[in-house]
């Protein structure tokens, strides 16, 4: 993530705004694998994640001469591409792309009573292809919202308040969505290495 | 959302703890929580696990071929793609 912050300090705004080519090209370069991880991670959905990737970039380049540069450009542009993978998850399925969906209320009730902590078990090394299917199936099923956060905030590595600002909510929900995301995800695992115990038991 | 009802402000504090961003009277508050309650000390430690293990699977780190020349082709800039 270092490199590619050196990198964004030597993009200059003037020429993208005079629509130099060269400038375009490495601007696209720079920004382009970020912005279509995000989408994969909000989307879990390759075709999608290509669209939003794609009219983000039509976007930006129309839209450059009004960045004010009030935020770094790749807030800007996370900004786009969230709205972007918004309104592409409203055209799909009008009416039901709420934020926070699907209801929160069950998750109190799933929470196991079992408490083990699995956190140094050998396991963990051993298993971990199936662990990250797990993950990565877990974040496909978090709500929307929580989603947006857990990508900006903990896959590209954004701060509460660029997280809070691209999204256009407070700095407090960006946190409790970040708190829930990862409770879910550690419950998860939770169940797995649970699951993987008693199958470990049972086989011997 | 926790494993018990009562350690629930402490599921927040520990989430801010792992990132560095709780401040000093809360970290000193919650380490004396975490020093008799075991059920937080393993949400801690799982927690810190979990995050670890999903960043370490950043995943793309470049775009895979096709949707590079697709989004170029887009933007026509396929001339900058590598020959």
């Amino acid at each position: 993530m270092d490199k590619s912050k050196i990198t964004e300090t030597e993009i200059s705004i003037d020429k993208l705004i005079a629509q130099d080519r060269d400038e375009l090209a490495r601007f696209v370069e720079v920004y382009s694998p970020r912005i279509y991880r995000l989408a994969m991670k909000i989307l879990n959905n390759e075709q999608d994640a290509e669209d939003v990737l794609q009219e983000t970039f039509i976007k930006a380049i129309h839209a450059i001469s009004g960045f004010e540069g009030r935020s770094s450009l790749s807030t800007w542009l996370y900004r786009i591409a969230t709205n972007e993978a918004l309104m592409l998850l409203r055209r799909h399925s009008p009416g039901t792309v709420s934020i926070d969906t699907p209801a929160e209320e069950d998750e109190e009730d799933q929470e196991a009573l079992q408490i083990v902590d699995w956190s140094n078990q050998p396991e963990v090394k051993l298993s971990a292809k199936e662990v990250r299917l797990q993950i990565n199936e877990a974040v496909s099923r978090l709500p929307l919202g929580q989603r947006e956060v857990f990508a900006l905030r903990e896959i590209e590595g954004l701060s509460v308040k660029e997280t809070a600002e691209i999204l256009n909510v407070s700095e407090s929900v960006v946190k409790t969505r970040l708190l829930r995301a990862r409770m879910r995800l550690r419950q998860v695992l939770n169940d797995y290495f649970i699951e993987r115990q008693k199958r470990e038991v049972t086989d011997d | 959302m926790t494993e018990n009802g009562d350690c629930c402000d402490y599921c927040a504090m520990i989430s801010e703890f792992i990132d560095g961003e709780l401040p000093p009277d809360l970290c000193a508050l919650l380490e004396e929580h975490l020093a008799s309650c075991d059920n937080c000390t393993i949400v801690l430690n799982t927690m810190k696990k979990t995050i670890e293990l999903y960043r370490e699977d950043e995943g793309i780190e470049d775009l895979p071929e096709g949707v590079k020349r697709r989004l170029f082709t887009t933007l026509s800039l396929s001339d900058y793609l590598p020959k």
